[in-house]
């Protein structure tokens, strides 16, 4: 399998996204640029990882959800391939479009840098397809604006189909139902806020992060 | 407009901080009067902070070389070989008093500016540290200095993309009126990749890169070269604005440029700005230096010369480079959408000389600007002198305890040794993937893609300093070597933040002086030189009252190398271990914080460090790396054997037995060159091992249970976490109006 991690000027999670998923795929990821307006053919999935994309200026994801490659983005999702955004990935997914609901300020206002207990609330997504509902998954996170909003319609809509896919046990930025992470409707786009990436080597404390980005590489393989 | 500037008077040197005889030497050096834009630079060059003239004759007496040093002091930081073609480059600096006036931008932006000396030198930062002090925590400014500084250091550190690993935070009534805010960073570099900062080359092109120059920060040396009075808030405008993402580019576009061989060399912009780089990159490499000013890229129309050269604005670079390299390295820096400006190219004059509208505007000789600046051999109080001003007493007629565990529990949750959770929670410390190991004796990150691992620690007891300040000296060094050694890592080497008060005092300069001296003996005796540093003076407030200084303070930050970074030992505590004390406790409740939190007594002389003890304590314990028995090694320091033993418990959840009755000295003094070991089993087998080499080494404690108790005290260890934890969050939740 071929995963590609984007870079926008900002990102600062992406070497150690492309460092977890050459872990995962045994394939060095290819590296796209914010100004690149296509994601090769051969890409079976793309990571948009974290970091301050653009200073994350006006509002963070908002410029980079604005950026050529994300329109390359927003048409492979399209074709079905898996796309995960992670922290300020989930931020510029949801400002993009690609998926619901917005991320505002930690409730306690202070950046967030910790070991997160999530709960899998959902197996309706590539990512989380071999996981099973209730399991827990200890994975850090590092964040000022992590705190999940959408109107309460929405969210009981994406309660109902699924598409909640990771909730925090311990509420820890004040997101709406506890929210960690979120799917598409076709299940191929999770955003979330902690960082698997930080979770794939026995030195990093524990290893929870590989089985969020398994999954999807085992599938590409079959 | 005329663009002659006007000339200058007496007067006006002495707004700009330039002394009777200091103008006397600028009128030698020139042979005429100087206009403003050269007493502009006179003035920022000579200021204590960039010219050190109170403090370098005594710098030279710090050790600075070992076979593993590859650039000592005076580049922009340091470089330790680290082994395959490595380098570890690292510093530290200061930057109290921006962070003091505006707390989120200064320390934002002292981050900011040591990131920028580390990977000037062609190294990518790997990881930030900090030392830093504040006041009482009831003083009316303090929770908003407090909140600001951590969320400054946070919001650069977090959006650059460097973890901070380790740092430190104390209060005390001496910093009410002057926090320090010290800032640290590592990064690494191929050994065949060090970048130097010596311009060369007649009529290679001098380049700007990174940010546009704006009005800020102008005159910041200076202000950092002075006593704070009372108009200290009238002083905001000199405060720099930081922007961490341009500083992100930066990097990337820096190591890009650096990764070809474009590069004669290169300097970062840092206190006095575009003066003090241009200045020190001539100076250097013994050339001369011409600037056309007109091609400066700037934020604001309408700038003067004056203002360009005294700019403190963020995130810039000026780089020598090979010639007709330009076009190569403006596509990097245009690629990351930063500006690239040729502004100018190095002569053979050995001047500065500065040209705006085809006016030469400024031209001095760099010599009295960079070596022959001013050096002060200040006077000061001999040690006796001194510990008489100080009202020192070696008294050993201490109280004793009548509470043990009621005295550990206010001692867990006294400020300076609370939990740092509420601080250290807003650091991302985890970015990159390679951190090991935050908290704990000493913050270890692993060097990307290898089996090494850097271990990072920041120390200094600023009250031991101040009692005696040669043994206050040492004991900081000893201490950072302590931490290291703790951790399973070899010491290699220091950088340091000396902190002090105005040198003109004889009594400043006594704790100077001395505290000097003392690091120097720490330093040779345990072979980890100096390669980096900074001076801070003048850290006096009149704000609290009456030219108060604060407590010297020599923030040591250390660093050194674990070869296989899976043998890093950690404090957290297992239960059914044996837990030695290794080393001989002294008499140690002089300068303790147990006599001050329990008893309000600051008084005594500080606990004093055998350094050839310290030495062989340090090895022994690195022997022990990765030795299976071995559950856990910390080291004792604040709040003595006790406070160790529950920081030990608390890390690991388990609770412990104290043997014995350990009276309040063994439990709560302060002594030198000790270290707890857990062991699993066989601890009668490593103890023999210690004695074996000379040192003493006695079981004190059993873990095990969900106490800590002693023989008639118990303290539930949920009890003691609580007493713990609470300080920060009951603070914080306290709502004060910000700032005063």
């Amino acid at each position: 399998m071929t995963a590609a991690v984007i870079t926008f000027p900002g990102s600062n999670c992406d070497r150690d996204m492309a460092v977890a998923l050459e872990q995962v795929t045994g394939r060095s990821p290819v590296r796209l640029w914010h100004r690149d307006t296509q994601v090769p053919r051969h890409v079976d999935m793309i990571a948009v990882p974290g970091g301050f994309s653009y200073g994350d200026y006006l509002r963070s994801g908002a410029l980079a959800a604005r950026s050529p490659i994300m329109r390359a983005v927003a048409e492979a999702a399209a074709r079905g391939v898996p796309v995960l955004g992670v922290c300020n990935g989930f931020q510029i997914l949801c400002e993009a479009g690609l998926l619901p609901g917005a991320l505002l300020r930690n409730a306690g206002q202070t950046f967030i840098c910790r070991t997160a207990e999530l709960e899998v609330a959902s197996t309706a997504s590539v990512f989380t397809a071999d996981l099973e509902v209730g399991e827990t998954l200890r994975i850090p996170v590092a964040h000022h604006d992590g705190n999940f909003f959408a109107a309460e319609e929405v969210l009981d809509r994406l309660e109902q189909s699924g598409r909640v896919v990771l909730r925090y046990v311990d509420n820890l930025n004040g997101s709406r139902r506890a929210i960690a992470g979120v799917a598409n409707e076709a299940g191929n786009v999770v955003g979330m806020m902690p960082h698997p990436e930080r979770a794939v080597d026995a030195a990093h404390g524990g290893t929870d992060g590989l089985k969020l980005l398994r999954h999807c590489a085992a599938l590409a393989l079959g | 407009m005329n663009s002659t500037p006007p000339p200058s008077t007496a007067e006006l040197a002495e707004q700009h901080g330039l002394d009777p005889a200091e103008y006397d030497r600028v009128l030698k050096a020139l042979g005429r009067e100087p206009n403003l834009v050269e007493l502009g630079v006179f003035s920022v060059m000579w200021s204590e902070h960039c010219s050190y003239k109170s403090s370098r004759i005594h710098l030279g007496k710090l050790p600075t070389e070992a076979p593993w040093v590859i650039c000592g002091p005076g580049e922009n930081a340091g470089v330790i070989d680290i082994g395959d073609g490595q380098a570890a480059i690292f510093k530290m600096e200061s930057h109290n008093h921006p962070s003091y006036i505006e707390p989120y931008q200064g320390a934002a932006t002292g981050v900011g500016g040591i990131l920028r000396d580390v990977f000037t030198m062609g190294a990518r930062p790997v990881a930030n540290a900090n030392a830093l002090r504040f006041g009482r925590p009831d003083h009316p400014r303090m929770q908003h200095l407090v909140r600001g500084v951590v969320a400054g250091i946070g919001g650069y550190g977090n959006c650059v993309g460097v973890p901070t690993v380790a740092g430190e935070t104390n209060f005390h009534p001496a910093y009410d009126g002057n926090i320090l805010v010290n800032a640290m960073t590592v990064g690494i570099a191929e050994t065949s990749r060090i970048f130097y900062s010596a311009a060369s080359g007649i009529g290679n092109p001098i380049v700007y890169v990174g940010s546009k120059t704006g009005r800020d920060g102008i005159h910041g040396a200076t202000m950092a070269s002075a006593d704070f009075g009372e108009d200290a808030d009238a002083k905001r405008p000199t405060v720099q604005v930081g922007d961490p993402f341009t500083e992100k580019l930066l990097i990337e576009a820096c190591l890009e440029l650096m990764a070809t061989d474009a590069i004669i060399a290169i300097q970062d912009m840092g206190a006095a700005g575009l003066t003090s780089s241009s200045v020190e990159m001539g100076a250097k490499g013994g050339a001369g230096i011409h600037l056309d000013m007109n091609k400066v890229p700037c934020r604001e129309e309408g700038m003067t010369p004056y203002e360009i050269m005294l700019s403190e604005s963020q995130e810039r670079m000026l780089m020598v480079l090979k010639p007709g390299r330009e076009a190569e390295a403006e596509a990097i820096f245009r690629k990351w959408d930063l500006d690239f400006a040729v502004i100018g190219s190095v002569t053979d004059t050995g001047r500065l000389v500065l040209e705006w509208n085809g006016d030469v505007v400024c031209d001095i000789p760099l010599g009295p600007l960079a070596d022959e600046a001013p050096r002060y051999d200040r006077p000061y109080l001999d040690r006796n002198a001194y510990r008489a001003w100080a009202q020192v007493k070696s008294e050993q007629d201490w109280p004793e305890s009548d509470d043990i565990g009621g005295d550990l529990e206010r001692l867990l949750a006294c400020p300076d040794l609370a939990s740092r959770r509420w601080i250290t929670q807003q650091y991302d410390s985890q970015v990159g993937a390679d951190t090991l190991q935050t908290g704990g004796d000493a913050g270890v990150v692993r060097v990307h893609g290898t089996g090494k691992a850097l271990a990072i620690t920041t120390d200094c007891t600023p009250r031991y300093v101040y009692a005696d300040p040669y043994e206050g000296g040492k004991q900081a060094v000893a201490e950072a070597y302590r931490n290291l050694c703790a951790v399973g890592a070899r010491p290699l080497a220091i950088t340091n933040c000396l902190n002090f008060g105005n040198p003109q005092r004889p009594e400043i300069m006594s704790q100077f002086v001395h505290a000097i001296e003392g690091m120097a003996e720490a330093c040779a005796a345990l072979d980890f030189p100096v390669v980096s540093g900074n001076v801070s003076l003048y850290n006096e407030s009149r704000a609290t009252g009456g030219g108060s200084a604060i407590l010297p303070t020599p923030a040591i930050g250390g660093v050194g190398l674990l070869d296989d970074y899976t043998r890093i030992h950690t404090i957290a505590l297992e239960g059914e271990c044996e837990i030695l004390l290794l080393g001989t406790p002294q008499r140690a409740l002089g300068q303790s914080l147990w006599l001050r939190e329990i008893h309000g007594i600051e008084a005594g002389l500080p606990p004093r460090v055998y350094l050839e003890e310290e030495r062989a304590h340090g090895e022994f314990v690195r022997t022990l790396a990765g030795t299976s028995s071995v559950a856990a090694v910390h080291d004792v320091s604040d709040g003595g054997m006790l406070v160790a033993l529950a920081e030990m418990a608390l890390a690991g959840d388990v609770g412990l037995e104290l043997l014995g009755r350990p009276d309040a000295d063994a439990c709560f003094g302060e002594s030198q060159g000790l270290y707890l070991i857990a062991v699993r089993k066989a601890a009668a087998v490593l103890r023999e091992r210690a004695m074996a080499k000379g040192i003493t080494c006695e079981v004190v404690a059993r873990s095990g249970g969900d106490s800590i108790r002693g023989a008639d005290w118990s303290r539930s260890v949920a009890q003691l976490r609580a007493a713990h934890e609470r300080f920060f969050d009951d603070w914080m939740q306290t709502a004060r109006p910000a700032g005063s």
